[in-house]
């Protein structure tokens, strides 16, 4: 029993941090169609950003707090940078944004071991996060506790984003229909970039993140870009709830069956689960329903 | 009639051209060595070939061909493993199973035994996995994205469940260590030319098959599925079995290269075959002009033989490179070098707009009711000219 | 096979052949609805062979998603009979099969084939296996008249996609032609074409339509008076009015729902 709420609670905290990778990929392909094969690279650029900063803060709590906004912010650029030099005059051919996203993930990941080596790094994580705490007799991490809550909290922000905001409503206009939104003059450009900053940069908060339950290699984003596109696919384009429900659902699911299974075989369970489901619900868990006026 | 005229002879003396270069001069001037590298080239461009067809023609994003490039692999790779083991052991068991396991064939290995049962199995099993799941997808018109990104999740599982099964598959280490070729001794540099005359012969054939589809009126239907799918429904085809045939000749193409590789090449691993090759694949397709016959050929060949060449001497400079090759052919130019005859000399283009067409579509609102589909392929704006 | 033929002489009459057992279209209580709002509301519509129906309605009538329900690509309920032959809940491409053609209000052919392939797809859905993996090398009789009716036999080797756009409109309804269908479903066919065009077009309508199950939605009136033999009108979803142009002219609801003009007047498309 014990072993299998902590197996669940691993399984929440890998879908919090799928979570944190979908949103931004399912956000930039709901608005933009771009299928950005970047975005792993872009979580591995926040995991190498909490490295340094820890380089320069000691203080491992501290270079905690800092690499949350920092890595935030080192995705985001990288994401602006790449919508404006390539992606923006790519939008109608998304099967295309992903081979040429792909060819970007290959050059950060050399950089990446050209700068940082090709053997993994750590992050020590600050002491207030070691030891357990105990839930129905099971012994939780604290550092899966706090990737779930900076998970939810980023979750919160961005709902609230879209909802409440001025800028939130322009992005929604433009994912529902690109052309309309355009011309009734909401400024596709700058909401473009918007949602590629905010997407990318929580690609980077979700880097930050792992390092607290890994260590860092250039490899990192190749381990997670494959599941966050899964549950982008699973969830819906475009649908935060989806997304939420299908990280969640995926995470508790891998681990269940790795501990059943093997991990080798788990992944392979994973994909039959959701060809099946996509049988079933072919847009996934939540879909736009929009009738074209034909 | 000219045209039609010239376009056969045009084929044949390409053909003949082809097979006197393939068969003839290479075996003749190549050293061995260097022989069976360019027949390693040759097995890229006969998946390339696959990839030419369902990608450029058909407009389905294959990014899992490493997959089906694996399973021909490792099943010609188990029936080697298991003969040499017969052959020298005379234990019948392969030696990293002693290693690894414990000392006995898994029941499944046991009918790869078999010489006939192993030719058949390498068409047949990667055919039956992409008729399974081409019709799982295509017929619930699941959409181009997510074909994508299912195929490759498809590759990383696969890559992941062989590193996982090290009893079995050889884990991340693979099969290698071949002795023998259906009783031909691998050492013998005669039998390593007959590797690669098998290979040319493949390829050949498979460009060939290739270009029969093209032309057909199964091609035409093809590209007409391309570019507006639900279109062909109301004229009373099924696109999806359209689409699941394509996507199960390339399949079946990248599972004959596989088996073709392991000879040549003396080793398959879960490397060959996971997401990052899968997707290399398609950079050579791509550089050649993805929806023309012998481009992604020709890509696929000048690709394999640049990164074996750099590859080594220059590992950093080389990965930079293949990053910079998808951002600027696939962003910049998506017709591919193929395209650039075309871009060049506009006016000649008129006199081939009635041969099979070669561009996918620009991106075109139909009234239909469904919203228009993200999955429709890049807008090309010059024909890619053969 | 005998000498076929497009387009057999005969004029389309209100009401349909006469003689013989005629084809019908037989549309009962059909209702599509969006997430509640009703876009086609138990809609009913008898169409005989030989009769050449026009279906008016202001916009967001429902006319289109009408040819969209009986073609399947939206779900509707109800029932639609195709000469005793119920087509509602079948796929797309199973309902074109049991000969039912449709076009599009923006011609939508291949644009990278040539008008000569794309006639020969829509000619082909019947073919076996075998003769899809050959190669074309004749060129069918339907499709060669088909070619001459809409006036391409100097196009047919162009890309479909450098037609001018009257012109794919043409090769959207000689694919139509050639596709063999007794139910033609044409949505606003002379959208954005010339005069003369139209008139060329209103021809051709009647001429197919004398041997044919004709449905066309269009907005132009005098396109409609010139040359429909009977009338459907839309509104909101339900059918408002039937029968000849001067009968729907003269309908007071009619009148109502064109902003009480006395004449029905539509805006063009």
């Amino acid at each position: 029993m014990e072993l299998l709420i902590g197996q669940m609670f691993a399984g929440l905290s890998l879908g919090s941090v799928l979570l944190l990778a979908a949103l931004g990929l399912s956000l930039t392909f709901g608005q933009m169609g771009v299928i950005n094969m970047a975005h792993g690279e872009f979580m591995m650029a926040g995991a190498y950003t909490a490295f340094v900063v820890q380089q320069v803060i000691s203080d491992a709590g501290v270079s905690l707090l800092v690499s949350v906004p920092a890595g935030f912010l080192v995705g985001g650029v990288l994401g602006l940078v790449l919508e404006a030099v390539l992606l923006r005059r790519m939008y109608h051919r998304p099967l295309d944004t992903l081979l040429v996203t792909f060819g970007v993930a290959l050059i950060l990941q050399q950089a990446a071991r050209d700068i940082f080596g090709a053997p993994s790094v750590d992050v020590r994580a600050p002491g207030w996060l070691q030891g357990n705490i105990e839930v129905l007799g099971a012994p939780i991490p604290l550092t899966r506790l706090f990737i779930l809550a900076l998970s939810l909290l980023c979750l919160a922000g961005l709902v609230l984003l879209l909802r409440a905001t001025p800028l939130g409503r322009r992005i929604r206009a433009v994912v529902l229909n690109r052309d309309l939104a355009e011309t009734s003059g909401v400024s596709t450009r700058r909401s473009d970039q918007l949602t590629f900053f905010i997407g990318s940069g929580l690609a980077g908060v979700a880097g930050v993140a792992v390092t607290l339950i890994g260590s860092t290699s250039p490899y990192l984003g190749t381990n997670y870009i494959v599941d966050a596109f899964l549950v982008v696919v699973a969830g819906g384009i475009g649908q935060i709830k989806g997304a939420v429900i299908a990280a969640f659902a995926l995470g508790v699911l891998q681990s269940v069956f790795e501990y059943s299974t093997t991990a080798s075989v788990g992944k392979v369970l994973i994909l039959i689960v959701i060809v099946v489901f996509l049988q079933l619900r072919p847009q996934g868990i939540f879909s736009l329903k929009t009738r074209s006026l034909a | 009639m000219r045209g039609l005229l010239r376009g056969r002879l045009g084929t044949a003396a390409g053909f003949a051209l082809g097979t006197v270069l393939l068969l003839g001069v290479a075996p003749a001037v190549l050293p061995v060595f260097s022989l069976g590298l360019l027949g390693k080239f040759l097995c890229f461009a006969i998946v390339a070939v696959g990839i030419g067809l369902a990608w450029g023609r058909g407009g389905m994003l294959t990014l899992g061909q490493g997959v089906f490039f694996g399973l021909g692999a490792y099943v010609m790779a188990m029936h080697m493993k298991l003969a040499d083991a017969s052959l020298f052991g005379g234990s019948g068991v392969p030696d990293f199973m002693s290693l690894y396991g414990s000392g006995e064939v898994p029941g499944w290995w046991e009918p790869f035994r078999s010489p006939a049962v192993t030719l058949l199995a390498v068409v047949l099993i990667p055919g039956l996995v992409a008729l399974v799941l081409g019709l799982a997808i295509f017929k619930r018109r699941v959409k181009g994205a997510y074909f994508a990104i299912l195929s490759q999740a498809l590759a990383a599982a696969f890559a992941v469940f062989l590193i996982g099964q090290q009893a079995t598959t050889g884990g991340s280490n693979g099969l290698s260590g071949f002795r023998s070729f259906f009783g031909f001794d691998l050492k013998d540099p005669n039998n390593k030319v007959m590797l690669y005359l098998i290979a040319a012969v493949v390829l050949l054939l498979s460009i060939a098959l290739a270009r029969q589809l093209m032309h057909s009126r199964f091609g035409e239907l093809l590209v007409a599925v391309r570019d507006q799918e639900e279109r062909v429904r109301f004229l009373g085809y099924d696109p999806a079995t359209i689409k699941t045939v394509t996507y199960v000749v390339a399949a079946v193409l990248a599972g004959i290269a596989g088996a073709l590789f392991v000879p040549l090449v003396g080793i398959i691993s879960p490397a060959d075959v996971g997401v990052i090759p899968s997707i290399a694949f398609l950079i050579g397709v791509a550089i050649g002009g993805r929806a023309t016959l012998l481009g992604p050929v020709l890509g696929a060949v000048g690709v394999a033989a640049a990164q074996s060449a750099l590859s080594s001497t220059f590992p950093s400079f080389w990965v930079y490179f293949q990053g910079l090759l998808f951002v600027l052919v696939i962003g910049f130019m998506p017709g591919g070098l193929a395209s650039l005859p075309a871009l060049l000399g506009r006016r000649r283009r008129l006199r081939t707009a009635a041969s099979t067409p070669a561009v996918p579509a620009t991106r075109v609102r139909t009234p239909l009711a469904a919203p228009p589909e993200p999955e429709q392929n890049a807008t090309m704006p010059e024909e890619a000219r053969r | 096979m005998t000498m076929p033929t497009l387009l057999p002489d005969g004029e389309p009459r209100a009401g349909g052949l006469r003689h013989g057992r005629p084809k019908y279209l037989e549309v009962r209580d059909l209702s599509v609805s969006f997430d509640g709002f009703l876009a086609v509301d138990n809609v009913n519509l008898d169409v005989i062979q030989g009769d050449l129906r026009f279906l008016i309605g202001p916009n967001g009538a429902g006319k289109t998603t009408v040819i969209d329900a009986i073609t399947g690509l939206v779900p509707a309920t109800g029932s639609v009979n195709h000469t005793g032959t119920e087509i509602l809940g079948r796929k797309v491409h199973q309902v074109a099969r049991l000969g039912v053609g449709r076009t599009f209000q923006t011609a939508s052919v291949f644009e990278n084939l040539s008008v000569l392939q794309n006639l020969d797809i829509a000619a082909g859905a019947g073919r076996g296996p075998l003769r899809l993996l050959r190669r074309r090398k004749t060129v069918d009789a339907a499709v060669e008249e088909a070619l001459e009716i809409i006036g391409l036999e100097g196009a047919a080797g162009k890309k479909a996609g450098i037609l001018a756009h009257g012109q794919k409109q043409w090769l959207e309804i000689g694919m139509l032609l050639v596709q063999n269908s007794d139910v033609l479903l044409l949505d606003e066919p002379i959208a954005g074409m010339s005069q003369d065009e139209r008139a060329e077009t209103g021809e051709l309508l009647r001429r197919i339509a004398a041997s044919r199950i004709t449905l066309v939605i269009e907005h132009d009136m005098d396109f409609v008076r010139e040359f429909a033999t009977s009338v459907t009108v839309l509104a909101a979803g339900k059918v408002l009015s039937e029968g000849s142009v001067a009968q729907v002219q003269a309908d007071k609801k009619v009148q109502d729902v064109y902003l009480g003009s006395s004449e029905v007047e539509a805006t063009d498309a």
